[in-house]
């Protein structure tokens, strides 16, 4: 079906199902996704969560245990890798050592007997401006260059989908930032669905029209990059996606647009409608940044949350914004990101301060509270540093 | 640097100039030979080394009569008349074409095994392992025996034949580990790649990860030839009367060896030293012209 | 698939390369598998059986398998010192050849690492006497050595050789042949480690206060196990069962025979076969259990 064809346009990718078990342990579980054509999607998750093993099996070089891959309606579950319309950028480049950079681009070309294999591969490295060293052998390229040849490499066989195994992973931040750019261009240009795999949350919000988080196997939550900022679902995505500040209790009333929880002796209001749970035992957040310092405590407000007071316990400067930790008593330490409006910071290390959100801000987890709660989202902060 | 120790030596060298600059040197001022002893003494070792090779090359052009022990003057009628000694060049033919057919065969079932063993699960990995372990750590005479004695069960007569297959045994497990170093190697996302490309399982071998072994199974061919060719203890129990050119020098070693011999060894070690260094000086070559972006 | 190796660390994602593949791995491993299992396990077999024969009652010169475990007693109570001898002469040629070869790969490993062109030739010069017959050289230095070569001339007239003494033909010089004839082997491995050594924790280690000796004996050498671990079985086993070396053409002499020359001359001169294979067998399980015994107290199981 692939053969001798290029793709009019990005086809829609469709998992039904679909669960990858290796021996002794699963590492897809039940997946169901559907990527509409031409998009940019992104699968954002820790290292071992899953994604790349997603991508594998959407590229064909693994067979899923259960479930469907349909690419343009079209189920591919047990077509050939080499029979599927999809290419793939290797998080390692993977170009052949062996072979001219015009050679690994027009490999494709040639191995589905296309016409004009050169004049085609030539087109293609013009594309990311590197014809003139069409010559060279990869070893004799920059990290940059290696990764925009095998950018080229499989563009060039105009797949309805585009995976990417965190193609940037090896480049420095600057020239990661630039090839972002790059990629989100060519995507644009050439139409093609892109699904890209990155553990970089910033990298995942930049580019993608859609992310879908996962976490042990599974999605945690899909959608626009600005939808899952602001409101999360699970402690998870609270803190791999940004950082949150997470509170335990118990809903204590329920009125027509907010539920209340008590958290530390105080009563902190949700929106129903921002909350995944409205009874009993639940997780309520609020980002960093929403929250406010103020260093009296603040006269009860309508639509305002207060907690407090607590101890600044550190303050840290990082150009933008300054990170204070306050040690809230029975609450633990809460991180407010305040931005550099004054030179040097508000208050001092071992002031007594309050913090301060407006109702709106904050979010309802579907999490069970507390300990799991607080578990996973140290799980999330763990693993955003280590990948 | 001057005083300091070895790893003292070393370390400077090693660390870049940015890595230099801090001024902390904990060293202590050592004795002055420390820096000159190793040199010298890895110049000593070399030359001691390099004895036996020079006195064999020099003998191939001692003016000998029967037996060549001691200086008669030089000759080059030893190189250009080699063949005149009789059983030398059979001798020697005999070896290069034993080590071939035995490099062949093992260089082949060898890379096919390296392959499988890095490549593929499979069951009993662990007993496939050890049985390409056993003929390294066996020593050649228990091998050399042990074939013969089965050779003689079975009333296989010795010949060119037993010697081919006795050397392609031992040189086997030698070619699964030259090789499986390189398909260790070898990124396997370079296979993901060329499949996901649209190559075929054959086109994705022979396109993608043949050419990408060469170099590795080249120097398991290299290896098993050298190893064939020099064999003397396995050969010597499986050889009846045929004559390898080790046997050869073994059985003249009574009656004193030709110059001829010395010639043919000599020339074999150039041709090796040649061949090695070629392959040296282009990989550094290359390494060059790879630095160069 | 992949991640059998990896099982149970979730870190791991699906790319090391291995596949599940029966038919194929089959495929590529029955070939030399079978090739193997035919002409080194079956003969060691018929090795062990060879060994418990005893001669024919009826035909002189044949052997009938009897079951004969008192071979195996006879010739350890005949060759006994044969045996220890060589394991005596293996242990020492190991040693010398691991003294002598550490500094130099040393030299050529950490020493030269800036100069990689100079490191290649070195490595050159090192495995050199491979190029040159093993027999050749092993004669060129019976030779040198001979009563009228020139060392044992200088040693005699500086009267560290009594008048009456040899080299050749004595326990020291089939020492020396085998050190000689495997230094290569040792250095090469010893070399391999040296060369990946990272240098960085020399210098961790010396900012930490460590003397260069105490540097070298607590960071260095541990590191190099690996290669004093391959480079010592690749020298040990095949002095163990040589017998070039101890032959009396070559370097030995009657009272420093070793275990491979009574195999030889019991399989290929006196056709004693039950001997001579109790005898490789004996040698075998030998080597076998002290390779094992070693391998597992210098802690580098993973080497084999």
């Amino acid at each position: 079906m692939a053969r001798g064809l290029f793709a009019e346009s990005g086809a829609d990718l469709k998992l039904v199902g679909v669960r990858k078990q290796f021996p002794g342990y699963t590492a897809v579980e039940e997946l169901d996704l559907t990527v509409p054509a031409g998009t940019f999607f992104a699968l954002l998750g820790p290292s071992g969560c899953g994604k790349t093993t997603t991508l594998r099996l959407v590229a064909g070089l693994e067979e899923p245990t259960a479930g469907r891959i349909l690419i343009g309606g079209t189920d591919v579950t047990d077509t050939k890798p080499y029979r599927r319309p999809v290419n793939t950028v290797f998080q390692s480049y993977a170009l052949f050592p062996h072979m001219t950079v015009l050679e690994n681009v027009a490999f494709g070309l040639r191995r589905r007997g296309i016409g004009d294999p050169v004049e085609k591969a030539h087109a293609a490295l013009r594309l990311v401006e590197l014809d003139h060293l069409a010559d060279r052998k990869p070893a004799q390229l920059s990290g940059g260059q290696q990764q925009r040849v095998a950018l080229a490499r499989a563009v060039v066989n105009r797949p309805a989908l585009l995976l990417l195994d965190e193609p940037l992973g090896a480049l420095d931040l600057k020239l990661r930032r630039q090839m972002q750019l790059e990629l989100k261009n060519i995507q644009s240009e050439v139409g093609l669905t892109f699904v890209h795999v990155t553990h970089d949350q910033e990298e995942a919000m930049t580019m993608a029209d859609t992310v879908a988080v996962m976490n042990r196997g599974r999605i945690e939550q899909i959608g626009a990059p600005e939808e899952i900022y602001e409101l999360p679902r699970t402690a998870f995505v609270a803190n791999f996606l940004g950082q949150s500040n997470l509170f335990g209790g118990t809903v204590a009333e329920s009125g027509s647009g907010a539920f209340g929880v008590d958290v530390a002796g105080r009563r902190i209001l949700v929106p129903i409608d921002r909350a995944q749970r409205t009874t009993g035992a639940v997780t309520v957040g609020v980002r960093p940044e929403k929250l406010l310092l103020v260093t009296e405590e603040p006269a009860p407000m309508a639509g305002v949350n207060v907690l407090g007071p607590g101890r600044v316990t550190d303050v840290s400067f990082s150009g933008v914004s300054t990170q204070y930790l306050i040690d809230v008593p029975h609450v633990g330490t809460v991180i407010v990101f305040a931005q550099n409006l004054v030179f040097g910071p508000v208050v001092e290390p071992g002031a007594e301060v309050w913090v301060t959100w407006r109702v709106e801000h904050g979010f309802g987890l579907a999490d069970a509270p507390a300990a799991s709660a607080l578990e996973q989202a140290h799980e999330a902060l763990v693993s955003g540093v280590e990948g | 640097m001057s005083g300091q120790n070895q790893a003292g030596l070393v370390l400077g060298q090693e660390i870049g100039a940015e890595e230099q600059a801090p001024a902390r040197r904990p060293g202590r001022v050592g004795i002055g030979v420390g820096k000159w002893l190793l040199p010298v003494y890895c110049t000593l070792a070399l030359i001691f080394l390099l004895i036996p090779i020079v006195y064999t090359i020099v003998f191939s052009f001692n003016d000998s009569v029967r037996t060549n022990i001691s200086w008669r003057g030089f000759t080059l009628d030893n190189w250009l008349g080699v063949c005149n000694e009789p059983g030398v060049c059979e001798a020697f033919g005999n070896s290069i074409l034993i080590g071939v057919s035995a490099t062949v065969i093992a260089t082949v079932l060898g890379t096919m095994i390296a392959i499988a063993l890095v490549r593929y699960r499979f069951k009993f990995r662990a007993a496939t392992n050890l049985l390409l372990f056993l003929p390294m750590a066996t020593p050649e005479v228990v091998m050399g025996a042990g074939l013969a004695a089965q050779f003689l069960t079975a009333g296989v007569p010795k010949g060119i034949g037993t010697i081919i297959v006795a050397h392609a045994m031992f040189c086997l497990s030698f070619v699964v580990v030259t090789v499986k170093a390189r398909v260790a190697s070898l990124d396997p996302a370079l296979e993901d790649a060329g499949r996901d490309l649209y190559g075929s399982p054959s086109q994705v071998f022979w396109r993608i990860t043949f050419p990408l072994l060469v170099p590795g199974i080249l120097a398991a061919a290299l290896l098993s030839f050298s190893l064939s060719f020099d064999d003397f203890i396995i050969t010597y129990f499986n050889s009846g009367a045929v004559n390898t050119f080790p046997t050869f020098i073994y059985t003249a070693a009574t009656r004193g060896i030709p110059a001829e011999a010395n010639v043919i060894a000599s020339a074999v070690f150039l041709l090796a030293i040649a061949v090695v260094l070629i392959g040296q000086l282009s990989a550094n070559a290359r390494r060059k012209r790879a630095a160069i972006r | 698939m992949a991640l059998t190796a990896f099982a149970g660390s979730p870190a791991a994602t699906g790319s090391s390369g291995v596949r599940r593949g029966g038919r194929i791995a089959l495929l590529l491993l029955i070939p030399g598998i079978a090739y193997l299992l035919l002409f080194f396990l079956a003969p060691l077999i018929s090795l062990v059986m060879t060994s418990l024969q005893s001669p024919s009652e009826t035909v002189f010169g044949q052997y009938d398998f009897t079951f004969n475990w008192a071979n195996y007693l006879q010739v350890v109570g005949q060759y006994s010192e044969q045996i220890l001898r060589s394991f005596l002469y293996a242990v020492l040629a190991t040693v010398f050849a691991l003294l002598f070869s550490y500094p130099l790969a040393y030299f050529i490993g950490v020493t030269m690492r800036r100069w990689p062109l100079v490191q290649s030739l070195l490595l050159i010069l090192v495995v050199a006497p491979l190029f040159i017959s093993f027999l050749l050289r092993t004669l060129a230095w019976k030779q040198i050595l001979s009563d009228e070569g020139f060392v044992v001339t200088t040693l005699k007239a500086l009267s560290l050789l009594g008048p009456q003494d040899h080299i050749t033909g004595t326990g020291i010089a089939v020492v020396f042949g085998l050190t000689y004839n495997f230094i290569p082997f040792m250095c090469l491995p010893l070399y391999t480690t040296l060369e990946r050594l990272d240098l960085r924790v020399v210098e961790a280690s010396r900012d930490l206060y460590a003397t260069p000796f105490t540097t070298f004996r607590t960071v260095i050498l541990p590191l190099s196990m690996p290669g004093i671990v391959s480079g010592t079985l690749l020298t040990f086993i095949p002095a163990a069962g040589d017998y070039v070396n101890a032959s009396s053409q070559f370097l030995g002499g009657t009272s420093s025979t070793m275990i491979g020359n009574v195999i030889q001359s019991n399989f290929l001169v006196q056709l004693n076969y039950p001997a001579a294979a109790a005898l490789s067998i004996l040698l075998m399980a030998t080597i076998l259990v002290l390779v094992g015994f070693y391998v597992r107290r210098s802690g580098t199981e993973d080497l084999l």
